[in-house]
């Protein structure tokens, strides 16, 4: 027990989870008997078909949806719900329209019930970690696209969660903002000292980012399969290796 | 969009940096009279060729009285104190009407929006009753209250109580979902989400209806004074013309454009102060 509690904190164990949804009346499995374990501080990124249900194990690790079977324990204690430990980032920024940035990125801390003067300071060092210093008082309304999603991360991060859930973060961004994200995302990743996992349908973003690659099955007599990317940071997309990892990952898929 | 797009429409007319040179004047009161004329443009020529056909007798001016005549009908009424106490007496029966609807409707269409089970058991009855026209029941409502204060109000409440109560209903409905989740994750809880999120995002839409009843209010008001009342705007213009005072009648239906105008008005602007982040459309 001493040695858990010494261990650095926001550690996954996924236990023989099951998750199955009833479509057109007939049983469709989406997760079955998963087993993993996501290190404290680990980049876990989740790939799969869709219809994989890679977002849907996303969240039942936020505790947004209740497996059918097994058991998802974070630091050891098993998940019932949200829970302060966790944030998520969804591929929409849902930001609040009537706050502005700071209002926004408050917004966590003070339904936690911190004090508004703590919870500015804390937001304001957020706002300008994601580039957004000079745009604290903007609404949202007011935001690009990639902006937005921004402030949306910036908002998640200030509620200084162990693990982040991110589900198709940048996915409806455009490619030039997407790469920059992904640089800010490894970069915040690696500042912040926290665990994430990401689930996404790109592939060159899931090398870039992950420590570890899940590869969900598409279809029933497929396994699951986890791929290291054992690349230096931070990385290079042009770099052979990184290409020939995303080459891998691409005949995973059957795309190469 | 970006900033600059948004800020500017509010420097048009007094940016503080402008030429001073008698050029820039004149291309700057230009500007001016070019964005007056064509927001009030067709509404200036529809007066003007009033006054103008009625003057020249192109129509009947015993019907149609030039709007000289009637502005100065207006000014008699007001000066006097005629107009004015049908005025106080109109203004209190939609006022009353008006803030009472407000105060049933908004409260119960917040709760009827958020438990379903309530809104699913009480939406049929409530649109039977939105479909019967209130003038249908005024003789009904004449019946139990008499033909006094009392149901003149409650007609003009029936009336006002339900676009309020149905629009405050849809705007906690369509409040955004994924909005309402994001606050669950960071562990809102349901009176949380309802004041943080639900109520804000219902607002614009609680203003529409707000809008809607205010016009219905005053509608409902001519009506009911139109039928066993001795004072009153809507009393004033049925009175008029049985007297044949058309001037003075036509006075009193601008007193009541002017009324709805200005209800109008005054929400358009409240709306602005509580919802400046959203575009109000006036």
């Amino acid at each position: 027990m001493t040695i858990a509690q010494s261990a650095q904190r926001g550690e996954v164990s996924i236990r023989d989870l099951s998750k199955s949804f009833a479509i057109n009346g007939r049983s469709i499995n989406v997760l079955k008997s998963l087993n993993l374990d996501v290190k404290p501080g680990e980049c876990l990124v989740i790939v799969g078909a869709s219809g994989s249900g890679k977002t849907t194990l996303l969240r039942v690790l936020a505790g947004l949806e209740q497996a059918d079977g097994g058991r998802v324990l974070i630091d050891g204690a098993p998940v019932r719900g949200v829970g302060a430990e966790r944030a998520v980032i969804f591929q929409e920024p849902r930001l609040l329209p009537w706050l502005t940035v700071l209002g926004n990125v408050t917004f966590g801390l003070e339904v936690r019930g911190i004090a508004r003067a703590e919870a500015e300071e804390r937001a304001r060092g957020y706002i300008r970690l994601v580039g957004l210093g000079d745009f604290a008082d903007a609404y949202p309304r007011q935001l690009s696209g990639g902006m937005a999603q921004r402030v949306g991360i910036a908002r998640a991060l200030t509620v200084q969660p162990e693990i982040l859930l991110l589900d198709e973060p940048l996915g409806a961004l455009d490619a030039m903002t997407k790469i920059t994200m992904q640089e800010e995302l490894a970069r915040i990743w690696h500042e912040e000292n926290v665990t994430m996992v990401v689930v996404t349908h790109d592939l060159e973003e899931a090398v870039y980012l992950a420590d570890r690659v899940l590869i969900l099955p598409k279809e029933k007599g497929d396994t699951t399969r986890l791929i290291d990317v054992d690349l230096p940071r931070p990385r290079d997309r042009s770099e052979i290796r990184f290409v020939r990892h995303r080459e891998a990952l691409l005949r995973e898929f059957g795309l190469h | 969009m970006s900033l600059q797009q948004i800020e500017r429409p509010f420097f048009v007319g007094r940016e503080p940096h402008r030429q001073k040179s008698v050029a820039g004047l004149v291309r700057q009161a230009s500007e001016a009279a070019g964005s007056f004329l064509s927001r009030y443009g067709v509404l200036l020529g529809f007066l003007t060729l009033w006054q103008v056909a009625s003057s020249l007798g192109w129509i009947n001016a015993a019907v149609f009285p030039p709007l000289g005549t009637i502005v100065a009908a207006l000014w008699d009424g007001l000066v006097d104190g005629a107009l004015l106490d049908d005025i106080a007496i109109s203004l209190q029966r939609s006022g009353t009407a008006f803030v009472a609807a407000v105060l049933v409707a908004i409260p119960l269409g917040l709760f009827m929006g958020q438990v379903r089970a309530v809104e699913r058991a009480l939406d049929p009855i409530l649109q039977v009753f939105r479909q019967t026209s209130a003038l249908a029941l005024y003789p009904v409502f004449i019946l139990l209250l008499g033909l006094g204060e009392a149901s003149k109000v409650f007609v003009i409440f029936w009336a006002t109580l339900f676009p309020l109560l149905l629009n405050t209903i849809g705007g906690v409905k369509e409040v955004d979902k994924k909005l309402i989740e994001m606050a669950r994750v960071y562990g809102a809880s349901r009176l949380t989400v309802f004041r943080r999120v639900v109520l804000p995002g219902a607002v614009p839409s609680i203003f529409v209806g707000l809008r809607l009843s205010a016009t219905t209010a005053l509608l409902l008001l001519i009506a009911s004074e139109m039928i066993g009342a001795n004072k009153g705007v809507g009393f004033q213009v049925m009175n008029a013309q049985y007297n044949f005072q058309i001037p003075l009648m036509f006075a009193a239906i601008l007193l009541l454009a002017a009324l709805g105008l200005i209800a109008n008005f005054a929400l358009v602007a409240l709306q602005r102060r509580l919802c400046r982040w959203s575009e109000v459309i006036g």
